[in-house]
């Protein structure tokens, strides 16, 4: 019986559980031994001039080596985002303007850790203050310029060649418009930045906390016009990323730079109050829904307008708009659909990729949209979403937003979450409750949502060595931060080897080992990387064939995997003669180098139904049942993949309940700690009730797609929804996220005046 | 982040304690638990240059009921989680252990101590809106002696109290109980924060967290119950006299309105008691 | 300033700066690294230990306060030392999957072996409130609580179950059990 597909518990867990996780602030590599402590001066304003930098009081302080400033940098500032206006460009160490609270200013380098923050406050900087530009769209205006010399605050905008017709909805029955905002979120990995670095002559190996070692290793040699091989980027443990450990920072590379200059090792690992303005941060989009159709309850125009909030420095948010656009009629068969969108920087932290990166706003939108329509037309939410989804026979779709969606069944799926969820009882209990007019009331939200995973890389190599002792070594492109690869790929070498799990080491994030790859990032892990494994693995197993033939004095045709004793044998004679790939090895090293291209993206899908009780006298929200219908294809490991759902539902309640990254007027962040910035914890959320359903794709053999950021798609609109219509009798339509209490009793608070 | 640097002693009784205090002046700050000190000293928001740390005193960690008084006494150096477990307070004044539970988390618990809650005098803190609930006394010590403070008269504003720099909260005494019925309503986004709201009942008895400078009495609902009124009608006078702070989780609004909803509730529950 | 703090049953003696927060000393002075920090606040719980046998945020104790006393980190747990998770918390961690990428692990755990030897009467909602102090970004805290439960030695299921069924709007049982729902 085949490994695949059976709950194998995780092969990297023992360490994990005993030593703990190697990150990289917990290294002892002996060439980091004397490394310099790295404290960054942060700018504690948003906008403004830097007029004057005094480092001598720093200098005197215990134990500083040096202290660095802008004026003594040698690298060009960079555009960090190759598609956004090239005047938008970051200095390493910011000399003449600051753009957002925590850009680094001064790099202060101590022999001891604790001396760091002590020299850092010694910094004197003086700073001419600017008119800050929080709002994204006043932003627009380009009243006030981060870059005077853009011209403009708008980094990149897509579909704004022809200006929208006034007359495109008027063969609508009905038409509904609703402003939305996707809040700003902040990704948090528990495990902040961190990197080190040392050189050896004019090769320098740096240690990162990162999602993607190739990547980085291009940046980092770019910024620092370096020969890509002469930077070595290896990657220990990571503690989580969820997109905002895509890339480089800045930082990775002054660290680099700074023990060049020294001469000596620099290490750096930020604080969660430097992490929580200094990380990239996701979402932040404004959006102008309208959607119409028939009373009936078919939907034939849906228009999107996106104001992509980027923050200081274009980033990879400046891609989001891209993804937004192109899933933004979701799950839905819809004849005209347009968007525009525009990515403008304002005087705060950097946006780019978290959780989803650009699907989950479009599944936000055009779910809101559904239910405001379902609500316009008064038919029940779900059974409108039943009569938009693409029907089964269409696929491969090729939909009015761009994509083309490989397969589905996307009523199937809203059928099974409501069934799951006993949806008909629901609306009962909640009829129920009104009429008794409960202090709780009940509300039921529904998703159905489809995404695009391994979009834009879809290529990733893999390859495969058996040695003389019959232990196999993979070495993957894809980058683990938690997902369980080490597993997963060994599990996967293992069935088309028979090797053992245990004799399987999957490797991974060393530059050296693996010069390329594209990382974990879009869920692309197991359609790309994964699949690379399995291909690579039969192919080892062509390879031991032939190799075997002349040995065994057989043809090729006639040869087999015995697969209890990883041995190639002749096929239907028992007892015959046979050779284990580790003789094989021996004679010759056994090793295969694959790379497989799918050469397309795929498209999970599913459907969320999520139950609230919202106590209407406080606006406070209980998060009572979650049922989550999530389909990528069939299932590697049950567990992580289990595993996966998990986190991204828990991600998808905390940004519809609790999670906002906000500053003020100034752009002085308001939720700068984790004390105020609101991750659940266990005692906010229930357990999660996952249904299993599996269409494969005809991407690749395997029939694999992505599961990673789903949970999130899926949950965020469902929770959002839930509470919306707990309070739709009241004549409530929209609460923008996150739906905290205050925000929930203002609601109900004015609908209560409105109705006066 | 780490705190600046100070220097640290930890003396071996009450007495060393108090004259090492009174030594040190306004330089240094006494370090019980840790829980509100700590962290603001690792922020940098505060940098005292000596702490005294009271945290092991033996002498203060102690709950006794003195029956000639009618009061339990809780020596200040009780950590939350001694209260939250105590079968004698939970028998003599059940609110306290039941406001105790709510504060911070497991951890947070295991250190933090009453007397350094009350102490820090930060109006958003569960346990002093307790105390003024249940009418306790703060029992301060000093060079010049011991003195006793009814906890209403304890508080001057956000952060300070009628506590000298060189006294320590030795002790709080609280009344018992009897039959009165009581009830905690704190009102938080997630299990661990600090409350938005939160209103502690004891009998006809309401202290108030986060609606003002100070912990508060809800007077005017005290004043309409003792004249016989509904609860509901005396709990829609509860943010009477509050001036509620005003921050990303509540405006000041959200806080008068969630105030009364609360105090009704809480009251509700005290009076099912009976 | 001189301190004597017995790690994992280990002792250990040490000159620090009264400042010196005590996660520190455990990662930096004694060398263990599973014990991690994640935030400045005393909010996230990674560094979570156990100090004479409470379970504290080893962020917000100083050295100094644990001179004399003992601290246990996940390294102290049964089998820890030959990398062998046997403690009843590291093996039901282990089997139910409640870990991704592992930093808020040795908090969570300690925390978990703190719960544990509280109560002996946990069920779903005491395991949720009880790890209140302790954030975790990648399980979404399900598979943790299973493994509590476990560790406790209940059976998560039906314990997942009585929660269910605390609440009359579950209708179906259908959570994720081992086999898929």
């Amino acid at each position: 019986m085949s490994i695949l597909g059976t709950r194998v518990v995780r092969t990297e867990d023992p360490v994990f559980l005993t030593r703990g996780a190697t990150y990289t602030d917990d290294l002892t590599d002996e060439r980091l031994t004397g490394a310099l402590h790295l404290t960054l001066v942060r700018s504690p304003l948003a906008h403004a001039e830097i007029t004057s930098i005094d480092t001598s009081a720093a200098l005197e302080s215990p134990g500083v080596v040096a202290v660095v400033t802008g004026a003594d940098l040698d690298i060009a500032p960079a555009l960090l985002f190759p598609g956004a206006n090239k005047a938008m460009t970051r200095q390493f160490l910011a000399s003449d303007r600051v753009r957002f609270v925590g850009e680094p200013v001064a790099a202060v380098l101590t022999e001891e850790f604790y001396q760091g923050e002590d020299a850092a406050e010694l910094v004197d900087v003086e700073y001419e203050p600017l008119t800050a530009v929080i709002d994204p769209l006043e932003a627009v205006r380009d009243e006030t310029l981060l870059f005077p010399e853009a011209g403009t605050n708008t980094a990149a905008a897509y579909g704004h060649g022809t200006e929208p017709d006034p007359s495109w909805f008027d063969g609508c029955e009905a038409v509904v418009t609703q402003d939305i905002v996707n809040q700003r979120l902040a990704a948090a990995p528990l495990e902040t930045r961190a990197a080190s670095a040392f050189w050896e002559g004019d090769r320098v190996t740096i240690y990162l906390s990162n999602q993607n070692a190739q990547g980085g290793r291009d940046e980092i040699a770019g910024w620092l016009g370096l020969d890509k091989d002469k930077v070595r980027v290896v990657l220990p443990d990571v503690g989580g990323g969820f997109g905002a450990k895509i890339g480089s920072d800045p930082e990775f590379a002054l660290v680099a730079w700074l023990a060049r200059r020294q001469g000596r090792p620099v290490r750096w690992n930020e604080s969660r109050s430097e992490n929580m303005t200094g990380m990239v941060q996701g979402r932040a989009q404004r959006q102008t829904v309208t959607i119409g159709g028939t009373r009936e309850g078919r939907v034939t125009h849906y228009r999107l307008d996106v104001v992509q909030d980027l923050g200081a420095y274009p980033r990879l948010g400046t891609a989001l708009p891209v993804f937004t656009r192109m899933m933004a009629p979701g799950t839905y068969d819809i004849e005209n659909v347009e968007s525009r969108a525009r990515a403008v920087v304002t005087n705060t932290t950097s946006v780019a990729a978290y959780r989803g990166a650009g699907r989950p706003e479009a599944t936000a939108a055009i779910e809101r949209a559904m239910d405001l329509f379902a609500a316009e037309i008064g038919k029940d939410p779900a059974e409108v979403r039943r009569l938009n989804v693409v029907a089964p026979d269409k696929f491969p779709f090729q939909t009015k937003g761009g994509a083309e969606y490989d397969s589905g069944e996307y009523a199937k799926a809203l059928d099974l979450a409501l069934t799951e969820a006993g949806y008909e009882r629901l609306r009962a209990e909640q009829k129920a409750r009104r009429e008794r007019g409960d202090v709780r009331q009940l509300g039921i939200g529904v998703s159905s949502y489809v995404e695009i995973t391994g979009g834009g890389a879809y290529a990733e190599n893999a390859s495969v060595e058996v040695h003389d002792d019959g232990s196999v070594t993979v070495l993957t492109g894809t980058s683990p931060h938690g997902q369980g690869h080490a597993t997963a790929w060994a599990m996967l070498a293992s069935d088309q080897l028979g090797v053992p799990l245990e004799k399987v080491t999957v490797k991974h994030g060393d530059t050296d080992l693996v010069p390329q790859g594209g990382g974990t990032m879009g869920s692309r892990s197991l359609q790309t990387g994964g699949v690379a494994v399995h291909q690579a693995s039969a192919e080892l197993i062509d390879l031991a064939k032939q190799r075997a033939a002349d040995l065994l004095e057989a043809s090729v045709d006639d040869l087999e995997l015995d697969p209890a004793n990883a041995a190639i044998t002749v096929k239907g004679v028992p007892g015959a003669k046979s050779v284990t790939l580790a003789e094989l090895a021996a004679a010759e090293p056994l090793k295969v180098d694959t790379t497989w291209d799918g050469e397309k993206p795929t498209f999970p899908f599913g459907a969320h139904v999520c139950v609230v009780e919202v106590d209407t006298e406080s606006g406070k929200v209980t998060v009572e049942r979650i049922v989550a219908v999530d389909d990528a294809g069939p299932i590697l490991n049950p567990l992580l993949c289990e595993g996966q759902r998990h986190g991204g539902i828990a991600q998808g309640i905390a940004q519809a309940l609790l999670e906002e990254v906000l500053f003020d007027e100034e752009g002085q962040p308001l939720t700068g700690t984790f004390a105020d910035y609101g991750i659940p914890s266990a005692a906010e959320l229930p357990s999660f009730d996952l249904v299993e359903m599996t269409t494969p794709t005809p991407i690749n053999p395997m029939g694999y797609k992505g599961i990673g950021e789903a949970g999130t798609i899926g949950s965020t609109p469902a929770t959002q929804s839930a509470v919306i219509d707990a309070l739709s009798h009241l004549g409530i339509t929209h609460i923008d996220m996150p739906l905290t209490p205050l925000r929930v009793w203002e609601a109900i608070h004015s609908a209560a005046e409105g109705s006066k | 982040m780490i705190p600046l640097a100070f220097d640290y002693a930890r003396p071996d009784t009450l007495d060393d304690a108090i004259a090492l205090l009174a030594e040190k002046g306004e330089d240094a700050s006494v370090l019980a638990g840790g829980h509100s000190l700590i962290p603001v000293m690792k922020v940098r928001l505060g940098a005292p240059e000596f702490l005294i740390d009271i945290g092991r005193l033996p002498e203060l960690s102690y709950i006794r009921l003195d029956e000639a008084a009618g009061e339990v006494a809780i020596g200040a150096g009780t950590k939350h989680r001694d209260v939250v477990n105590s079968e004698l307070l939970a028998a003599e004044v059940p609110l306290l252990p039941a406001v105790a539970r709510t504060v911070g988390d497991p951890q947070i618990r295991a250190r933090g101590t009453l007397g350094g809650t009350l102490a820090h005098a930060d109006p958003a803190a569960d346990l002093p809106a307790a105390v003024l609930a249940l009418d306790g006394t703060v029992v301060l010590q000093g060079p010049r002696g011991k003195r006793s403070v009814p906890i209403g008269e304890f508080y001057t504003g956000v952060f300070t109290s009628v506590r000298e720099p060189d006294e320590l909260i030795v002790e709080i005494r609280i009344p018992r109980c009897g039959d009165r019925g009581w009830a905690y309503e704190k009102f938080t986004r997630r299990s661990n924060d600090w409350g938005i709201v939160g209103v502690a009942v004891s009998g006809d008895r309401i202290g108030l967290v986060n609606m003002g400078s100070t912990a508060l009495r809800a007077t005017a609902t005290e004043q309409a119950l003792a004249e016989g009124r509904p609860i509901a009608e005396a709990a829609a006078l509860a943010a009477e006299g509050t001036e509620p702070p005003s921050d990303t989780h509540g405006t000041p609004e959200y806080r008068t309105h969630l105030v009364q909803v609360l105090t009704r509730r809480a009251l509700e529950t005290a009076h099912g008691q009976r | 300033m001189k301190v004597e703090i017995t790690v994992n049953g280990e002792a250990t003696s040490a000159d620090v700066e009264p400042r010196q927060l005590l996660a520190h000393y455990v990662r930096d002075t004694v060398g263990l690294k599973a014990t991690n920090i994640g935030c400045d606040t005393t909010s996230c719980g990674a560094c979570t230990v156990l100090l004479d046998g409470e379970a504290v945020k080893s962020c917000t104790v100083l050295s100094v306060q644990a001179d004399q006393q003992s601290v246990t980190t996940m390294e102290g747990l049964d089998g820890a030392a030959d990398g062998r998770p046997e403690h009843p918390v590291t093996a039901a961690f282990h089997a139910e999957h409640g870990l991704q990428c592992g930093f808020c692990t040795p908090g969570m755990v300690m925390s978990a072996v703190s719960l544990i030897n509280h109560d002996d009467e946990l069920d779903e909602r005491k395991v949720r409130e009880g790890l209140e102090g302790n954030l975790c970004r990648c399980t979404g805290y399900h598979n943790i609580v299973r493994a509590v439960l476990v560790a406790a030695g209940k059976d998560p299921d039906a314990a997942q179950q009585a929660e269910a069924e605390s609440d009359a709007l579950r209708t179906a049982p259908g959570f994720s059990r081992g086999e898929g729902a």
